[in-house]
């Protein structure tokens, strides 16, 4: 990237730097060293603060006493439009830095006879160019000749005259001129400065103003073509080359507490990555501006730097709303720690919103940057502009270092999800907050919808704000669904009414088992003696009927022998048989 | 008033007589260098001078890339460029003063004929 600079500036032209904001990194190094630059736009576009800015900053930062002559407006005059930029230009001509003059030109008072040429104009910027030694030179406007002076021709033939002996003069010069219709300028200056031009603009889009420049031509240099947007602010002219920025960020493995313990918990125990941009989107009164407020508190305890920068509250009644919910945001403003930055998304166009956060931005310093919310600058069907200007926005902060806050409403309705799906793809980290309404109440619900690079929660929590910050607690998840507030709380109850009442129920039964379990025991104690006393008497009546039969046996061999009938030999053969088997 | 020691300047020393009786007319003629055209101009001034103004008027001319300075005071642009200092209002009439009768406009002298 450097040799590949070197290797540039090596082959293009000496440059003189003009130190305005942004400018020098456009043009490579500032304007043609030596040449003249048209500088033209409408009217109020800056033409006059921007040539200001050239000879004002190479007199005080390098050293190169400049030649301001105005057409149009007095010393006086000039003075005191710069001196609310912070630039004391007295004191630079007292000190023979800087050499102002006006020229006066009166259509009225002149009358032609003959031929003429200007050289009174060339004595006089030769007379101050020696006086002071300058190295760069204004006119503005030069075409106010066109209007004071009579014979156009004889104008144009001293106006190439005059460039060409400026460039002999080496010294550099801005020659600044009104925008004509259908050409650059009114009277065609771009046809005799042909090194350098530079257009500015300041046009009106769905009624904001967008300052934007763009170097038309400068030759033999490479310049960036864009439209590049510019601001003119307390400290003068910026120029944003916002559109040069890549996807070449390093990533950090550093997180940061969300403030909100339980929060932390659900993103893996932490907290957010450091340097990445976190989204919190909602329908109204979710919560979204609290969260940030959460986060911004715990960033000034650990004693970051924050800059939060509001689009629908004034910074204190942010600060009193958040008091409610017990963060005190003014000690951290006192300190110097956090800095609000209030203005209405409609005060100004997308691209002067971005060229104001990032120049605040570099001024400030801050490790965190709140944004809230940024759907206040979508209107109509900008919605691919607001993305591109996030886009450019997340880029910057990223190479900075920078951890982003965003909030975005969405509307009640719609698809949560599907609201915020233009600015999806720029969010490390999504969090949603939903409204849960059930039994007549609307509570608040988050979730993580996304959150690269860490396995983060999938549970709903509720979210309460309390007195004391924002508390997550866990949702009633049951047979009658996913229950928030009061209905949590009485479904709670229930539950546990219902659960003691089983509790007892399954004692009851057990106690109820245990007696039958006795009761039966008992039974079979008394089975077993009836058992007992029945068995003694079964076994004593079989032993009198063995007895018996013993008995009638015997009677009976008794009365065989007596007889001596067959009976007995029947009765040997029986025996017989008996000892057989 | 400063005035340039040229041949021009000798042109104008005959004047100072007629200053000391109060001029009337007091012209001022700037000057870059002793130019064709400088030198047209005054030619051209001293002679509608003589003609209409004859012993009333005084020529200051002043070389301005000899005395740089002094272009500011009266805002001088074109060269060569001729102030009626006096009487007033200031007048201011460019160019080489060739076109006699916009010189005479310009100096409010055809009103006087």
């Amino acid at each position: 990237m450097k040799k590949q600079e070197n290797r540039l500036r090596r082959h293009t032209l000496p440059k003189s730097p003009t130190s305005i904001q942004g400018f020098d990194e456009i043009t490579g190094g500032g304007l043609p060293k030596g040449r003249p630059t048209l500088v033209c736009g409408g009217a109020g576009c800056g033409k006059t603060l921007f040539a200001m800015e050239f000879i004002v900053r190479g007199a005080t930062q390098h050293n190169e006493p400049g030649v301001f002559m105005s057409f149009e407006e007095t010393e006086k005059e000039l003075a005191a439009n710069v001196a609310s930029l912070g630039f004391d230009l007295n004191d630079l001509v007292k000190r023979r830095k800087i050499w102002v003059e006006h020229i006066h030109l009166e259509r009225a008072e002149n009358e032609q006879s003959g031929e003429y040429d200007l050289e009174g104009l060339f004595v006089r910027i030769h007379h101050a160019i020696e006086t002071i030694g300058a190295k760069r030179v204004v006119l503005d406007t030069l075409e106010s000749l066109f209007s004071g002076l009579p014979s156009p021709l004889i104008l144009r033939a001293e106006l190439r005259r005059l460039l060409t002996w400026l460039k002999m003069k080496n010294v550099t010069t801005i020659l600044t001129a009104e925008r004509g219709e259908g050409f650059l300028t009114r009277q065609g200056m771009e046809e005799y400065v042909s090194d350098c031009v530079i257009l500015l603009d300041h046009r009106v889009d769905d009624q904001s103003s967008i300052r934007r420049m763009r170097v038309v031509k400068y030759r033999g240099s490479t310049h960036g073509t864009n439209e590049y947007p510019f601001l003119i602010d307390e400290d003068g002219f910026s120029v944003l080359p916002v559109t040069s920025l890549g996807l070449s960020y390093a990533s950090s493995r550093e997180r940061i507490s969300t403030g909100i313990p339980r929060l932390d918990t659900m993103l893996t125990g932490k907290g957010y990555f450091r340097c990445s941009t976190v989204l919190v989107s909602g329908t109204a009164g979710t919560g979204k501006t609290s969260m940030a407020a959460q986060f911004v508190e715990a960033a000034c305890k650990r004693g970051e730097r924050v800059l939060f920068f509001t689009f629908e509250e004034s910074p204190s009644q942010l600060a009193r709303n958040m008091r409610s919910i017990g963060i005190n945001l003014e000690p951290w403003e006192k300190r110097g720690l956090l800095r609000f930055h209030a203005t209405r998304p409609t005060l100004y166009g997308l691209e002067t919103h971005l060229t104001t956060i990032i120049k605040l931005i570099n001024t400030f310093k801050p490790d965190i940057v709140i944004l809230d919310p940024i759907n206040a600058f979508v209107s109509g069907d900008n919605k691919t502009e607001v993305k591109a200007m996030l886009l450019r926005l997340v880029d910057f902060l990223k190479m900075k270092r920078i951890t982003a806050f965003f909030t975005s409403l969405t509307s009640s309705g719609e698809n949560i999800e599907i609201t915020d799906v233009y600015i999806s793809s720029l969010i490390d980290t999504w969090l949603l907050l939903r409204d849960i309404e059930i039994g007549g109440e609307r509570n608040r619900g988050l979730y993580v919808l996304k959150s690269r690079g860490m396995a983060h929660s999938n549970q709903i929590r509720e979210f309460k704000l309390t007195e004391h910050g924002i508390e997550l607690l866990d949702v009633y998840v049951g047979s009658e669904g996913v229950l928030t507030g009061s209905a949590r709380l009485s479904q709670e109850i229930k539950d546990e009414t219902e659960q003691t009442f089983r509790q007892q129920e399954i004692a009851r039964k057990q106690i109820a088992l245990e007696h039958r379990h006795e009761a039966m025991e008992a039974q079979i104690v008394l089975l077993r003696s009836e058992f007992a006393a029945e068995e003694i008497e079964a076994l004593r009546g079989i032993g009198i009927d063995k007895e018996r039969n013993e008995r009638f046996r015997q009677a009976k061999g008794r009365m065989a022998k007596s007889r001596r009938s067959d009976a007995a030999r029947k009765t040997r053969v029986r025996k017989r048989t008996k000892t057989r088997t | 008033m400063k005035t340039k020691k040229t041949k021009l300047k000798t042109n104008r020393r005959k004047k100072p007589p007629a200053k000391a009786k109060e001029d009337k007319w007091v012209l001022r003629l700037y000057i870059a260098g002793q130019t064709p055209r400088a030198v047209n101009a005054f030619n051209n001034l001293r002679s509608i001078c003589e003609e209409q103004l004859k012993g009333n008027y005084r020529i200051e001319v002043i070389d301005l890339s000899k005395k740089p300075q002094l272009g500011r005071n009266d805002q001088i642009l074109a060269i060569p460029t001729l102030v009626r200092k006096l009487p007033g209002p200031v007048r201011r009439i460019i160019g080489d003063l060739s076109n006699k009768e916009r010189l005479l406009i310009g100096l409010d002298l055809k009103k006087h004929k």
